[in-house]
């Protein structure tokens, strides 16, 4: 009986693993901080229309956007303005989260 | 079933119940689920609902709104150019339900009872509750109107300045102007709901007349002395694009309006309109002075930045238009969006018995339509100032456009999307 108990347990564990995954995936530091982001982007990223989704790019891409639209390299319409306000290592963050985000 | 397999089956059942709920769940008092209650299903609140879910694990949210559905205000004043319709602006709650487990009541909230944390609802139900998020948005403020003060002597002066059947019957009302007539808006004292949305009313309706009677007038009259958002682009589009059609009087406060010859009375002279649309000034919803959170000018609410818990009430968080803001910080969407997500990190956090987050941030983008095609917007970020217990904008960061542009515009179409999903999808 006490074998079933544990196998019941490792199953449930199995199972919470995989509803997570369909959720937001586990606990991230940069989550809060990435919530800035998603009243344009989506939520986790997964913008539907004209504006970028983010979600699942790679990091290094999102990590040298920033620093691009941060330094005036890169062009844009609002994203120079958002940049300047995070730090080098709250970049490194919301890469982080973002990357790690399914896409849609 | 036989006895093991129910026993296997409970074991997961039982081990699946203990490891979906985090922290938040077992900190409620005796170890039952933390209980937030939410008022108000605007940007404000539907998002602090889905985020306490998404990030909240097994708190039990409850939100409380009247309406069978979310009506979007921005991106309304495109109804007035025919680029957009109620329809197109209406969202369910649904998803809320279905894919974040919130529980939706359609009711009102009455009253708070803070002592006993409880709501009573009006159909009678008392919800109690362990945090309350209050985010009941604005009420409009005709008092200072003596002609607009009973709803019944409103006549055909609209505001449609909270979203539903005004704008289309505003619409109706400039389709119903004659060519060479004027179409009058007055806007209140900041701070206001959305502080760029009357002057891009102005452009919408100003580029309507262009199109189809440019002989007529749109004539702003404002209460403050100058554009209250976006200056010199505003500025700028009016001389540019409409420079016989849009006339900008600053320092106009309506102080009386005539409803049957629609005349707008300013302190020194009477304005005579075809078309009156009076934006009049609001106050946080009549909610919130009953549950005593007012605690400035009568009108605002007081919270603290860091949890939006209010200054005089514990475990009551307000939220949205109907807070009194931080410099620089605007009534809108985005802000509550915003303000909301930091409020669920900071709720789930204070039930877990976490840290909650000393040094938030938060943004705001605006955009707003100068032509059917074209936008322009403001930006701002906004960091946690210990010291002043404010949100600051953090220096060299935010900004507005050069210029209007339809790639603006497209991504003005684009935020409204995402941000209709991140509240509610």
């Amino acid at each position: 009986m006490r074998r079933v108990a544990v196998l019941g347990c490792s199953l449930a564990t199995l199972l919470l693993t995989s509803l997570c995954e369909g959720a937001e995936p586990d606990p991230h530091p940069g989550r809060y901080l990435a919530a800035n982001c998603t009243g344009c982007h989506g939520t986790q990223g997964r913008s539907t229309g004209a504006i970028p989704a983010i979600a699942g790019l790679d990091r290094t891409v999102i990590v040298e956007a920033m620093r691009a639209f941060r330094s005036g390299d890169r062009p844009a319409t609002v994203m120079h303005q958002h940049a300047k306000a995070y730090s080098e290592a709250q970049i490194e963050l919301l890469a982080d989260y973002f990357a790690a985000q399914k896409p849609l | 079933m036989d006895q093991s397999r129910r026993e296997l089956m409970q074991a997961i059942g039982g081990a699946l119940v203990a490891s979906a709920l985090p922290r938040a769940v077992r900190a409620g008092a005796g170890g039952i689920p933390a209980r937030v209650v939410v008022i108000g299903g605007g940007f404000a609140g539907a998002t602090a609902a889905k985020y306490l879910r998404l990030w909240g694990g097994g708190i039990r949210v409850t939100l409380i709104e009247p309406n069978a559905e979310f009506v979007s205000c921005p991106m309304s004043n495109r109804v007035l150019v025919g680029r957009t319709s109620i329809a197109d602006l209406t969202h369910g709650y649904g998803d809320l339900v279905v894919r974040h487990g919130v529980r939706v009541v359609r009711d009102t909230a009455n009253d708070i009872d803070a002592g006993n944390r409880s709501v009573t609802l009006a159909s009678g139900k008392t919800l109690g509750y362990d945090h309350l998020v209050v985010a009941p948005g604005l009420d409009l403020d005709y008092s200072a109107i003596p002609g607009l003060v009973l709803e019944s002597a409103r006549g055909d002066i609209l505001h449609a300045w909270k979203v539903g059947e005004q704008i289309i019957s505003l619409r109706r009302q400039l389709e119903a102007m004659p060519d060479g007539g004027v179409f009058a808006i007055t806007i209140p004292k900041a701070p206001y709901r959305c502080p760029p949305g009357p002057y891009e009313r102005a452009c919408q309706v100003a580029w309507y007349l262009r199109e189809r009677k440019p002989k007529s007038k749109v004539l702003i009259l404002d209460a403050n002395e100058k554009v209250a958002s976006k200056e010199a682009l505003f500025r700028k589009a009016w001389a540019d694009l409409y420079p016989r059609i849009v006339e900008y009087v600053p320092n106009s406060e309506l102080v009386d309006v005539d409803v049957a010859t629609r005349t707008a009375k300013l302190q020194f002279d009477d304005v005579k309109a075809d078309v009156l649309n009076v934006i009049p000034p609001m106050k946080a919803a009549a909610l919130a002075a009953r549950a005593g959170l007012i605690t400035a000018n009568d009108k605002w609410c007081g919270v603290d930045f860091l949890t939006y818990e209010s200054t005089v009430r514990k475990n009551i968080h307000v939220l949205g238009d109907a807070i009194l803001a931080a410099p620089l910080m605007p009534k809108s969407a985005h802000m509550a969006n915003q303000q909301a997500k930091v409020c669920a990190a900071a709720i789930i956090a204070l039930v877990s018995g976490e840290t909650v987050n000393p040094a938030p941030i938060i943004n705001n983008t605006c955009y707003s339509f100068v032509t059917a095609t074209e936008a322009m917007h403001i930006a701002s970020v906004h960091a946690y100032d210990a010291d002043q217990k404010q949100m600051l904008p953090i220096p060299g960061s935010g900004g507005l456009s050069a210029a209007p542009s339809e790639a603006e515009g497209r991504y003005a179409e684009g935020w409204a999307q995402n941000i209709w999903s991140d509240t509610l999808g």
